[in-house]
C-alpha cells in the first residue's frame, strides 16, 4: 500500500486533467450551440437548398459514431492540409456531433411555439426575421433548455473520448496513473466523482437559466 | 372605465393624405347610402373571391364592398366563412380565386414586369400596413410586458421612435383603462384585460381598417362588457372602417351600420341592422335568429 501522500499527489495529478475536460466541454458546447442554432433554423428555411444542406449535416453526424468522427478530424483532416491540435480536433468532432442533435431540438422548439403567435406577428406587420428574433425564438428558448441541458452533459461526458488522441483530460490522466501504479480504484473513483461534480454544476446552471428565461411564460394564478 | 376624449393619434393618421387612391374621408360618420353621382372607391372590395382547402370550399365567388368608415357586422352560423373573410384580409390565408382590393389596390396580386402575379411578401407587407386585427384568443406575446406588447410593432416597423411609441402606448392604454398594468406580463391579466391590451396593440399601428374576430367569444360573460364598451368608444370616436365577426347579436345591432348574414360562404342578407334583425327577407335568417334568441340572447 502506498503512502497517503503519494495517493494525494496522484489524485492531484488526475484532477489536473479537469482543466482540459472543462476546456473541451466549454468549447464543444459553444461550437455545438452555435451549430445547432444555425442548422435548426436552416431546417425551417423557405429555401430547399438550405434545408437540404442542414439535413445532410445532421444525418451525417448522427449516423456515424463520434469515435470515427474524432479520428477523422485528427488523422484525416491533416491529409487534406488541415492539421489540428488534439484539443482542436476534439472540439470540432464533439461540437459538430452535439450540434447535430441540438439542431433537432431547436427546430422542434421553434415549431412548438403556437401558430397564434405567428399570426399576431403577421397582423402587426413584422417581417419573418423580426417575428423570429423578437417573438418566436425568445419563446422557443425556454422549451429548448431542458434538452440542451441534457445535451451539454452528454457533451461533457463525451470529452473522455479525446483521451484517445492524447488530450490530457481526466480520463487520460486516470489511465496514466493506472498504468504507472497498477491501482484501479483511486483513478476511477477520482474521475467518477469529478465528472459527477462537473455535471451537477452544469445542471444547476441550466436550471437557473430556465427560471430566468421563462419569465411571463408560466401562467401565474392571481 | 374609458374616457370620452377622442383617440387623437388615430384621427391625425386618417387626416393625412395617403399615397394611393381615395383616402379622403369625412370626419363625420359616413352615411349608409352612397351618393350615386360621386362614387367613392370602396376601402374593401371582394371580387368573386374564392377560398378552398383542397376540395373543401369555404368561399365561392364572394363579392361585396365596404365604404370607408363603415361599421360592418358579419353574422351567421359557425363555418359560414365569416372569420375566413377577416383572415383573408389580414393575409393570414391566401385567396385561391378572385381578388381583394384595399383602397382600390389589389391585396393578393401585384404587377411585376408587366405581368400580374401573386403578391410577394414585400407587397403584402405594404398592404398590411393599413389593416389591424384583434383575435378571439388575444394572441398577446406572453414574454413581453403589456407596454412592450403595444410598443413592439410601431418601433420594429420604424414608424415611431421608442419614446413616441411609449407615449402613444400610454395614450392607448389609458383609453382601454389599463395604464396601471403597463409593466405586468399578460399572464397576470384577466381575459377582458388581455383583450383590451390586444385592442391597444392593434391600434398602435394606426390602421385604417380594424378587424375584430369574435373578440368576446373566449371571455367569461362578466368580462364581455368591458371589451364591448372599448369597441363602442372606438366606433364613436374614430372613423376607422371596422369589421366585426360576432355571435353577440345585440352588440352587432348596436355596433353596425350594416349587417351581413352569411351561410355556407354566401351572403344571404345585406342591410342595416334594423332590417336584418326585425324583418329579414329570408326564412334562413329568421330561423337563425330564432335559435339565437332561444339560446338566451336579447336581439
Amino acid at each position: 500500500m502506498e503512502s497517503f501522500d503519494s495517493l494525494v499527489s496522484y489524485a492531484w495529478f488526475i484532477l489536473g486533467g479537469a482543466a482540459a475536460t472543462l476546456e473541451l466541454t466549454v468549447l464543444s458546447c459553444t461550437l455545438g450551440l452555435i451549430v445547432s442554432l444555425i442548422a435548426g433554423l436552416s431546417l425551417l428555411s423557405k429555401k430547399l437548398l438550405v434545408r437540404w444542406a442542414a439535413r445532410t449535416y445532421i444525418e451525417l453526424f448522427r449516423g456515424t459514431s463520434l469515435f470515427v468522427q474524432l479520428f477523422a478530424a485528427y488523422f484525416v483532416l491533416p491529409l487534406a492540409g488541415i492539421p489540428l491540435s488534439p484539443i482542436q480536433a476534439g472540439v470540432l468532432a464533439i461540437g459538430l456531433n452535439g450540434g447535430a442533435y441540438g439542431a433537432e431540438v431547436v427546430r422542434a422548439a421553434i415549431q412548438a411555439v403556437g401558430n397564434d403567435q405567428r399570426e399576431a406577428t403577421i397582423a402587426l406587420n413584422l417581417t419573418r426575421w423580426q417575428a423570429m428574433r423578437w417573438i418566436i425564438f425568445p419563446q422557443a428558448v425556454p422549451l429548448m433548455l431542458p434538452t440542451f441541458g441534457n445535451l451539454a452533459i452528454e457533451t461533457m461526458k463525451a470529452t473522455a473520448i479525446a483521451s484517445l488522441i492524447s488530450v490530457s483530460e481526466l480520463t487520460f490522466q486516470a489511465q496514466m496513473v493506472r498504468t504507472q501504479t497498477g491501482g484501479t480504484a483511486l483513478p476511477f473513483i477520482t474521475i467518477l466523482i469529478t465528472y459527477l461534480a462537473i455535471a451537477s454544476m452544469m445542471m444547476a446552471l441550466v436550471r437557473w437559466l430556465e427560471r430566468r428565461l421563462s419569465r411571463g411564460l408560466v401562467s401565474v394564478r392571481t | 372605465m374609458t374616457s370620452s376624449s377622442s383617440y387623437s393619434g388615430l384621427e391625425e393618421a386618417s387626416s393625412k393624405p395617403h399615397l394611393c387612391g381615395a383616402a379622403k374621408r369625412g370626419s363625420a360618420a359616413v352615411p349608409h347610402h352612397s351618393n350615386p353621382d360621386r362614387p367613392e372607391t370602396p376601402i374593401i372590395e371582394f371580387r368573386e373571391v374564392g377560398k378552398s382547402y383542397g376540395t373543401f370550399t369555404i368561399l365561392d365567388k364572394l363579392s361585396f364592398s365596404v365604404r370607408p368608415g363603415e361599421h360592418l357586422a358579419l353574422i351567421g352560423p359557425s363555418g359560414s366563412g365569416k372569420t375566413t373573410i377577416l383572415r383573408l384580409l389580414m393575409t393570414l390565408e391566401t385567396v385561391t380565386a378572385g381578388e381583394i382590393l384595399i383602397d382600390g389596390r389589389s391585396l393578393n396580386r401585384e404587377e411585376r414586369s408587366g405581368k400580374i402575379v401573386q403578391a410577394s411578401e414585400a407587397h403584402l407587407r405594404r398592404m398590411r400596413a393599413e389593416i389591424g386585427m384583434v383575435f378571439q384568443h388575444f394572441n398577446l406575446f406572453p414574454h413581453k410586458t403589456v407596454l412592450e406588447n403595444v410598443t413592439l410593432a410601431p418601433v420594429l416597423t420604424s414608424r415611431l421612435s421608442k419614446e413616441e411609441a411609449k407615449n402613444r402606448a400610454f395614450e392607448l392604454l389609458d383609453k382601454v383603462g389599463l395604464t396601471n398594468k403597463a409593466d405586468e406580463y399578460p399572464a397576470r391579466l384577466s381575459g377582458g384585460q388581455k383583450q383590451r391590451v390586444a385592442i391597444a396593440r392593434a391600434l398602435a399601428l394606426q390602421p385604417k381598417i380594424l378587424l375584430l374576430d369574435e373578440i368576446t367569444s373566449a371571455l367569461d360573460p362578466e368580462l364581455v362588457e368591458e371589451v364591448l364598451s372599448v369597441i363602442t368608444d372606438l366606433r364613436n370616436e374614430t372613423n376607422m372602417t371596422m369589421l366585426l365577426v360576432t355571435h353577440e347579436m345585440s352588440f352587432a345591432k348596436d355596433f353596425a351600420d350594416r349587417v351581413l348574414f352569411f351561410e355556407q360562404g354566401k351572403i344571404i342578407e345585406d342591410g342595416p341592422p334594423a332590417k336584418i334583425f326585425q324583418e329579414p327577407d329570408h326564412e334562413r335568417t329568421r330561423s337563425f335568429l330564432r335559435k339565437v334568441i332561444a339560446a338566451g340572447q336579447r336581439v
